[in-house]
């Protein structure tokens, strides 16, 4: 097929819209409709994705040449962020199909779904950084209605902190790009880096970096700016926990944030070394949080802000190895965080409960459940082989080879933290026997349907074969050594 | 509402609801188009809600009917954008046709843009009816309250997309 | 100076999100925080005695740049306004969800999720 990359980066934003809006005119009542239009589109989308590895490229929206018009651009960075938020959505949609059965207004779910892909999939894409921010609120305002789709209690209340928190982190970006276009007077992000470049970070750029920082450390949840995360994560669905637990924060917050430091701004040690300190803090508060929480779902929250931590640690290092291990790190934990809180939802799904206390020996009732779980457990706690090991090992080294001793042990301490909670999941809810209350219901559970069984499959394989990754070197992984490179080469060329 | 104003926006909606086909449709020569214009036709169809009562807004442009323009707008938003690459040189969004010199500020202009704007204020319009319907429509009845005890009973959500 | 009233409107939004105790009194506050961005927005684009960024039949193309107000930031606000509708809508329908839900609009009261 003689399909040049061009005519596909604006269909990673047009594709996921148009079938969200056909779902909205034809699936009214008909939720069958909807379910086929949202995987044929997430199948396509994947497609597209593999289409586009190792392949560039740079669109002008309208013809319109570079400092006038809105760009698009695609580079090995954006490739690898597509592919993990593309094929997690894909898994996630198969997942929803069955989990979502005992909801009504399952059209709204999937427009609402295909929304938040076109939000992300645009903020990957963005060559302008207003287009990045309306693209951002896309796909946060259809994020802030599915943690609220079942509109039961807890779901409504952490959806109106989730908004509210949001909206302002969304007004400090706003008051940050202000700032960025009164001085470098472009919104194109290549345009700005060469005025960046030829005025230095001067007092006000300083101010907007910052403003910028705050606002997307909000959408990443990075410690001070975390609160949102321990209610919204667990309260919604598990299909949409999965999503944004899994690649929302990463495509909105740690993704531009990268953009933003490396390639726009072109930041120096002083900056990065914030980032450092706000890594540092999530990961030790994250760590110590979820060790104490009883709840599966609240644990793996709390576990996402450590794993992010790790990831701004290791971006924040500056040096190739250490972007190396953040990128490497961003994709694995894309494929384990979200397996884990399909899990959840499975385990949710079977017992009805979410409560460590109540659960036990489901390894013989859930057997695919079971297997998966374990399998992304062992990589989120870094057990070799598998892939957190690898990137986890990687962050460790690079913060030993730029000097920062000190933040290599607090890496290595809460990597042990994080392998006593997940033990402790796997234990209390997966093999221990279950407790007095519970044996007479075990015989009772339903295995998990055939489609959500598919899809935990599917994500443990993403796992699996990420280890691989690093066959290709451990400085130069298999797409995420070219995805370093794009990041570390500077400002944007144009 | 009082004869007054249900005599008034008797006589009000039809030219409420021209100004706000006006202003879509010279977007590309005066400043409003879309946005701004489906504010406008919007507010003529919330008017008549408000003056007349729910079931007569409602049998002048009901729930369904608006649920569907409102998807139907965007569609024809992004079709209009992606003809850009085939009938022009080949992008996204790209102006479809170039206006002659003295074809210029008259209204069969500016290639796709009229297009476009057209498209947008049938989505904002049916968007803000929407909103606006679906907000006054959910009544806080003592039988809701009596129920707010017992999660899962009342899971149907009635949400429409925020416009992009 | 009038920059001083973009941050009065934003501090005055921040201050009404931070010490409302109704829900609806947040959301009021955070409109009123968008209103103050906005301005901003708009401001970074003045100049001093610019005419407005229409173009006219006879306007000179050349001249005309130089002495008109910058038009990108306003398309930015408007972009931006229908955004903040978009939100707006829904806060304002969790707004009710939750008072169908708890019976009430304080915050203080909506505590279930905890630890």
């Amino acid at each position: 097929m003689n399909i040049e990359v061009q005519t596909l980066i604006p269909l990673f934003v047009a594709l996921p819209l148009a079938v969200a809006l056909l779902i909205q005119l034809l699936a009214h009542g008909r939720p069958v409709i909807a379910e086929w239009l949202a995987n044929t589109a997430m199948l396509a989308l994947v497609l597209m994705t593999c289409f586009t590895i190792g392949r560039t490229g740079l669109y002008h929206l309208g013809g319109w040449p570079t400092p006038i018009g809105i760009d698009m651009r695609l580079d090995e960075l954006a490739t690898l962020l597509l592919l993990a938020v593309n094929l997690v959505g894909f898994a996630v949609a198969l997942y929803s199909v069955d989990y979502m059965r005992r909801f009504s207004a399952r059209g709204h779910f999937y427009s609402l779904f295909l929304l938040m892909v076109t939000g992300m999939n645009g903020v990957i894409l963005a060559g302008d950084l207003f287009n990045l921010y309306v693209f951002l609120e896309v796909a946060a305002v259809a994020s802030y209605s599915l943690v609220a789709f079942g509109c039961a209690h807890e779901e409504l209340e952490a959806s109106f902190k989730y908004i509210v928190l949001g909206t302002l982190s969304s007004a400090l970006i706003l008051i940050g790009v202000a700032i960025v276009y009164g001085i470098t007077g472009t919104l194109n992000m290549a345009h700005m880096a060469g005025c960046i470049a030829e005025t230095g970070m001067d007092a006000p750029l300083l101010l907007a970096f910052g403003l910028f920082i705050c606002g997307f450390s909000f959408k990443a949840a990075l410690v001070p700016f975390h609160a949102w995360l321990p209610d919204a994560h667990p309260s919604a669905p598990a299909p949409v926990s999965a999503m944004l637990s899994g690649v929302l924060i990463k495509a909105i917050g740690i993704y531009v944030l990268a953009r933003l430091a490396f390639n726009v701004f072109g930041v120096g040690a002083g900056e990065l070394s914030l980032l450092r300190w706000l890594g540092v803090a999530s990961m030790v508060a994250g760590g110590l949080l979820a060790a104490g929480q009883n709840d599966i779902k609240r644990l793996f929250a709390y576990s996402s802000i450590s794993q992010v931590g790790f990831m701004i640690l290791g971006l924040g290092l500056g040096t190739p190895l250490g972007l190396v291990g953040g990128l490497y790190h961003l994709v694995n934990h894309a494929m384990f965080k979200s397996l884990l809180f399909l899990n959840a939802g499975a385990v949710e799904y079977a017992t009805g409960t979410r409560s460590l206390k109540e659960l036990g020996g489901l390894n013989r009732a859930l057997p695919v459940t079971g297997a998966t779980s374990l399998v992304g457990s062992m990589s989120i706690a870094g057990v070799p082989p598998f892939n957190g090991f690898w990137s986890k090992l990687i962050i460790v080294l690079a913060c030993v080879e730029a000097g920062f001793y000190g933040f290599a042990a607090v890496a290595v301490a809460v990597s042990v933290v994080t392998l006593a909670y997940q033990l402790k999941v796997q234990r209390m809810a997966f093999f221990a026997s279950p407790p007095a209350s519970f044996p007479r219901a075990l015989n009772r559970l339903r295995a998990e349907p055939r489609l959500m069984s598919l899809s935990m499959i599917l994500l443990a394989l993403g796992c699996i074969a990420l280890s691989f990754a690093v066959l290709s070197g451990l400085r130069h992984p298999w797409l995420i050594g070219s995805a370093q490179e794009a990041l570390s080469s500077g400002v944007f060329g144009g | 509402m009082s004869m007054i104003v249900r005599t008034v926006t008797r006589w009000l909606k039809g030219p409420i609801l021209l100004f706000g086909i006006y202003i879509v449709l010279y977007g590309h020569i005066t400043p409003g188009g879309g946005f701004g214009g489906g504010v406008i036709i919007a507010c003529a169809f919330i008017l008549i809600t408000l003056a007349t009562g729910e079931q007569n807004g409602q049998g002048v442009f009901s729930k369904a009917v608006a649920s569907k323009l409102d998807s139907l707008g965007l569609l024809i938003f992004l079709a209009v954008g992606w003809l850009g690459t085939w009938l022009a040189s080949g992008y996204f969004f790209e102006n479809l046709a170039q206006t002659p010199e003295q074809a210029r500020f008259t209204l069969f202009s500016a290639g796709s843009m009229p297009l476009m704007n057209m498209a947008l204020g049938l989505k904002v319009a049916s968007a803000l009816f929407l909103v606006f319907t679906v907000l006054t429509a959910l009544h806080i009845t003592s039988a809701r309250l009596a129920n707010r005890d017992e999660p899962g009973d009342d899971r149907a959500d009635e949400k429409e997309e925020g416009s992009p | 100076m009038i920059y001083s009233l973009c941050l009065l409107l934003i501090l005055v939004g921040l201050y009404g999100v931070v010490a409302s105790r109704q829900t609806v009194k947040i959301v009021i506050s955070l409109v009123i925080l968008q209103h103050g961005v906005h301005l901003l927005l708009l401001l970074i684009g003045y100049r001093e005695g610019g005419n407005p960024p229409i173009v006219d039949p006879g306007t000179v193309l050349s001249t005309f740049a130089g002495g008109a107000v910058d038009p990108l930031p306003q398309a930015l606000v408007l972009t931006s306004i229908v955004i903040g509708l978009g939100v707006l809508a829904l806060m304002v329908a969790l707004c009710v969800r939750l008072y169908e839900r708890y019976g009430t609009f304080d915050i203080t009261e909506i505590r279930r999720l905890r630890g």
